[in-house]
């Protein structure tokens, strides 16, 4: 409707979204800024006037297809939940994203399985990028001979959708001895490239596993070489990078670019720094869905603003 | 940080266990060695080839074998951790809990190596 035409003549606010993370934050992108949405007031019909247009694209994260420890002994329970509420929404979009860590342990057995999993998505159009946990097995192996063919087995590749330009990138594959994760600098070299032509007013969608910001060092939860990425993304009007690993939702805004983590599809992690690690956090069981569920979400009329409520899907 | 405890107690017990072998030897040089030493003599030899990962780190976290020795290593976290060469030599794959890899070490030099899932989690074999 009004947002609509509003879309097209604003090209500040031509990115219009919705994003799916996890097992259910479900989130809007405007002009870089993000404001989340409950997955379950939008699949439900009462609600879901308030999700005005048609929803550019879903984003799923970690779903870790092989984990069965006893902080989820059932992700590919949780997976399916998850997609049966997407499907359950009313408005769909035709295209979603697969920010890593597909598999737990890189197995022929887990990709296998996940496939047949994510086959029940009525999406028509699934995009990946890699976890660490994707590809333990290394360069040119299990998930490069699934996933590798649109980028000749580099994993990072763009293509575009709606007007929007998608840069899936690769940080899982470089790892530095910071222990951050790392893009490479062939691949900034091929991102620097493929983003020189481009108009500033293009809405820029850049999605990779690990945060492309430093979230915690000591845990590497960030990208050592994110800076120089962003320095390319910086004079872009609409840039929304969208990033998993973490298992929570941790969000920043820094000029025209919206940094956001989605949530896992399998189990929590801890917040950073608790703990001895950045390992399964294990919650009560009745608590599970709460933190898989939905989060952090409000739905927020026009002009969009960013903001994070929490609320739970259990 | 919480990383620190672990490798304090680990150089603790690898000297421990250095000094033994070495009392150990010295016995075995000088005597003959008495069934119950030759026992702790294995024991200990078998304790000086292995590294496990625990709480995210690995331990030792430098580790000098003779060469031609197989090092084993095996993930104790329920969390999985790789072994992966930072020059690409070895690579174990994703470890689950209790896995273990071992690699023999044919030449001397310095192997440094991390996890390629959680990669602050660094460490080396030096091989002499």
């Amino acid at each position: 409707m009004s947002s609509e035409t509003e879309i097209d003549t604003s090209r500040r606010g031509a990115l219009k979204c919705l994003a799916f993370g996890g097992a259910g934050t479900l989130f809007m992108l405007s002009g870089g800024v993000l404001a989340p949405l409950d997955l379950a007031i939008a699949a439900s019909k009462k609600h879901a006037t308030r999700v005005s247009g048609i929803p550019l694209f879903l984003q799923i994260s970690d779903t870790h297809i092989g984990f069965n420890k006893e902080a989820n002994p059932d992700v590919a329970g949780t997976l399916k939940q998850t997609i049966d509420l997407i499907n359950a929404m009313p408005v769909k979009p035709a295209l979603a994203i697969h920010t890593g860590d597909i598999t737990h342990l890189s197995k022929p057995q887990e990709f296998d399985a996940a496939a047949q999993l994510m086959s029940g998505l009525n999406i028509s159009e699934l995009h990946t990028v890699p976890g660490e946990h994707d590809v333990t097995d290394g360069l040119g192996t299990e998930y490069f001979s699934r996933f590798g063919k649109a980028s000749a087995n580099k994993g990072y590749y763009t293509f575009d959708h709606n007007g929007v330009h998608f840069v899936a990138l690769v940080n899982v594959m470089n790892f530095k001895p910071n222990g951050l994760g790392a893009f490479g600098d062939a691949q900034l070299a091929w991102l620097e490239q493929d983003l020189k032509g481009r108009s500033a007013s293009t809405p820029i969608v850049v999605f990779a596993h690990m945060p492309m910001w430093t979230i915690y060092e000591p845990w590497g939860w960030g990208t050592g070489d994110a800076d120089q990425a962003t320095s390319y993304l910086k004079r872009f009007g609409s840039v929304t990078v969208l990033n998993g690993h973490i298992h929570q939702i941790v969000q920043k805004v820094e000029g025209n670019i919206t940094f956001h983590t989605a949530r896992s599809t399998a189990y929590p992690q801890p917040t950073a720094g608790v703990g001895p690690g950045p390992g399964p956090l294990k919650v009560a069981s009745d608590q599970l869905p709460k933190m898989l569920g939905i989060t952090s979400i409000k739905v927020l009329a026009h002009p969009l603003s960013a903001s994070l409520t929490d609320t739970t899907l259990g | 940080m919480s990383f620190n405890p672990t490798p304090f107690k680990d150089s603790h017990m690898l000297m421990k266990t250095s000094g033994r072998n070495l009392i150990d030897a010295l016995a075995a040089a000088m005597l003959f060695a008495a069934a119950p030493i030759s026992v702790i003599g294995i024991a200990d030899a078998h304790e000086a080839n292995s590294v496990v990962m625990k709480n995210f780190d690995f331990s030792p976290m430098s580790l000098t074998v003779k060469a031609g020795t197989s090092v084993t290593w095996q993930n104790m976290d329920g969390e999985p951790h790789t072994v992966t060469s930072v020059d690409g030599l070895f690579r174990s794959g994703a470890l689950d809990q209790n896995d273990k890899y071992t690699f023999k070490f044919v030449k001397s030099g310095t192997y440094k190596y991390l996890c390629s899932i959680h990669p602050r989690m660094m460490a080396a074999i030096i091989v002499k």
